[in-house]
């Protein structure tokens, strides 16, 4: 479904990205994992065409993501969500408002229409009864929530997950864990989740693919790079669990 | 050495200030690329009206109105010691419409609305809402750019004609009150100086401006980085660069149509 040939991304003298290869398979969430700084939300960014690459390809769905036009980039945007690491939900407007932005910007659906849609994605969220709330008003957990609503306005094929339990507590992170699980297999959605939470990792992906240096060392099942041989995979999986 | 590197040091300001200046030229024939294709929802307009027009209404029609008794103060007094009490009407309606009015009014929307424009963009860049924005398939250009360069584009004539008004007014006030004028003498010479060109060089100077300063407040808060501190240093930037860019192009635009 996403296949990412070569990609390499550099600001200024900053390599962040080398040459990196990784295929994403349809309806399969998919975990990328790395130390902070590796490049792991550039990639998401680079997807969704946010910036543009420094050389390589990013296939998505058969069409090649350089070469899309402004017009055709909109309509290839309203197939991926992105959820971000700190929600961007747009504090002038409330929780209702943010998730129906993209429908009234981009369709020509009723303003009943609307309600309908809204209403349905945050009752999948569980924040049914926040509709009127501003975003300033709810804790982290919701925000994230809420980003997730607005990331499903329009079904998404795609949904492109930055760090979405970072600085949440256990109880809150299992909470957007669950929803991402329920997500994935309600509506068959490919997720990818960039994380270093452990517990996410191991609770939301079928696949894992670990980025270090600017590129993937490895892409496997869950089973598999547990099992890895490859220390800084052992390294990072390992990381935490035992008192040295 | 020494002469070596101040050269080098002044050859990098101004490849970055010729850079910055590429950027904010590219922004603004995007956003006139947009205004043309129609792209620019009227909704968004209305409310950048109401924001940068209306609300500025009490703020220039103040200070247009204390600057036109101060200015009548100076010119009235400093005229009738020449016994030309008969030309203080005109030549202050000349230098109101001409210069006065536009510029005060530039300044003061300027000071008000620049600032609140690149806080706003700047917020949302930093906390990474247009990024959101874009992923939504939306255009930032469309959705924040367009909307504030046309109502302030549209809006800083209108408040400049209602300075106009006000200014020559606190003038009148003040010559006619205070220093005793005749006020037929004073309207009568306003009518006969005053021409019709330079009542609309005015109004052009400030829709020029008005263009300007939104494009360079939006360029400003799109171009924020590094949180609250930046967002605090994009601001001041955009209010400085709004403002000096004003006086560079009134002084330019004054010789272009009034000379």
């Amino acid at each position: 479904m996403i296949k990412i040939e070569k990609i390499t991304k550099k600001y200024g003298k900053l390599m962040v990205l080398e040459e990196a290869n990784l295929e994403i398979i349809e309806s399969q969430s998919l975990a990328i994992i790395g130390p902070s700084g590796c490049g792991k939300s550039t990639l998401l960014r680079l997807i969704l065409k946010l910036e543009n690459l420094t050389s390589g390809k990013i296939i998505v769905e058969n069409n090649d993501i350089s070469l899309l036009g402004e017009e055709e980039l909109i309509s290839f945007r309203k197939k991926i969500g992105m959820v971000f690491q700190y929600s961007a939900l747009f504090d002038s407007m409330s929780v209702f408002e943010n998730v129906a932005f993209a429908l009234r910007e981009h369709t020509q659906l009723t303003e009943r229409e609307i309600q309908q849609i809204v209403n349905k994605k945050l009752d999948m969220v569980g924040l049914l009864d926040k509709g009127n709330i501003m975003p300033a008003e709810l804790s982290g957990g919701m925000q994230k929530r809420v980003g997730i609503a607005r990331a499903l306005a329009f079904d998404p094929k795609i949904i492109l997950y930055d760090e979405p339990t970072t600085g949440l507590d256990p109880i809150t992170s299992t909470h957007i864990e669950n929803l991402i699980n329920d997500l994935a297999k309600k509506l068959k959605v490919t997720s990818i989740i960039v994380t270093h939470q452990l517990s996410t990792i191991f609770r939301t992906s079928d696949r894992i693919a670990m980025l270090h240096n600017g590129k993937f060392i490895e892409a496997g099942t869950v089973s598999e790079a547990k099992n890895s041989k490859n220390i800084i995979i052992k390294e990072f999986i390992n990381a935490g669990i035992e008192k040295t | 050495m020494l002469y070596k590197k101040i050269l080098e040091k002044l050859g990098i300001e101004m490849l970055s200030l010729l850079e910055e200046l590429g950027h904010v030229t590219g922004l603004f024939f995007q956003t006139i690329s947009n205004i043309l294709k129609g792209k620019i929802k009227p909704r968004l307009i209305l409310v950048q009206m109401v924001k940068i027009g209306i609300d500025s209404i009490p703020i220039a029609i103040t200070s247009a109105f204390f600057i036109g008794m101060v200015f009548a103060v100076q010119i009235g007094t400093e005229f009738l010691k020449f016994g030309a009490a008969k030309f203080i009407g005109g030549v202050m309606g000349i230098a109101i419409a001409r210069e006065l009015a536009p510029a005060l009014t530039g300044i003061v929307v300027a000071s008000r609305i620049a600032a609140a424009m690149t806080a706003e963009i700047g917020t949302m860049k930093v906390t990474e809402q247009i990024d959101a924005l874009q992923a939504m398939g939306s255009n930032p250009v469309r959705y924040l750019v367009g909307p504030r360069f046309i109502a302030c584009t549209c809006m800083l004539p209108l408040l400049t004609v209602l300075a106009d008004l006000f200014c020559f007014l606190g003038g009148y006030l003040v010559v006619v009150y205070l220093i005793k004028v005749n006020s037929m003498d004073y309207l009568n010479s306003a009518q006969q100086l005053l021409t019709t060109m330079d009542i609309y060089g005015g109004i052009l100077k400030s829709l020029i401006f008005g263009m300007l300063i939104s494009i360079v407040a939006c360029y400003k808060g799109l171009k924020t980085q590094g949180g609250a501190k930046g967002v605090g240093e994009a601001t001041t930037s955009s209010v400085v660069t709004a403002l000096l860019v004003l006086f560079i192009f009134n002084y330019f635009l004054s010789v272009l149509l009034f000379k």
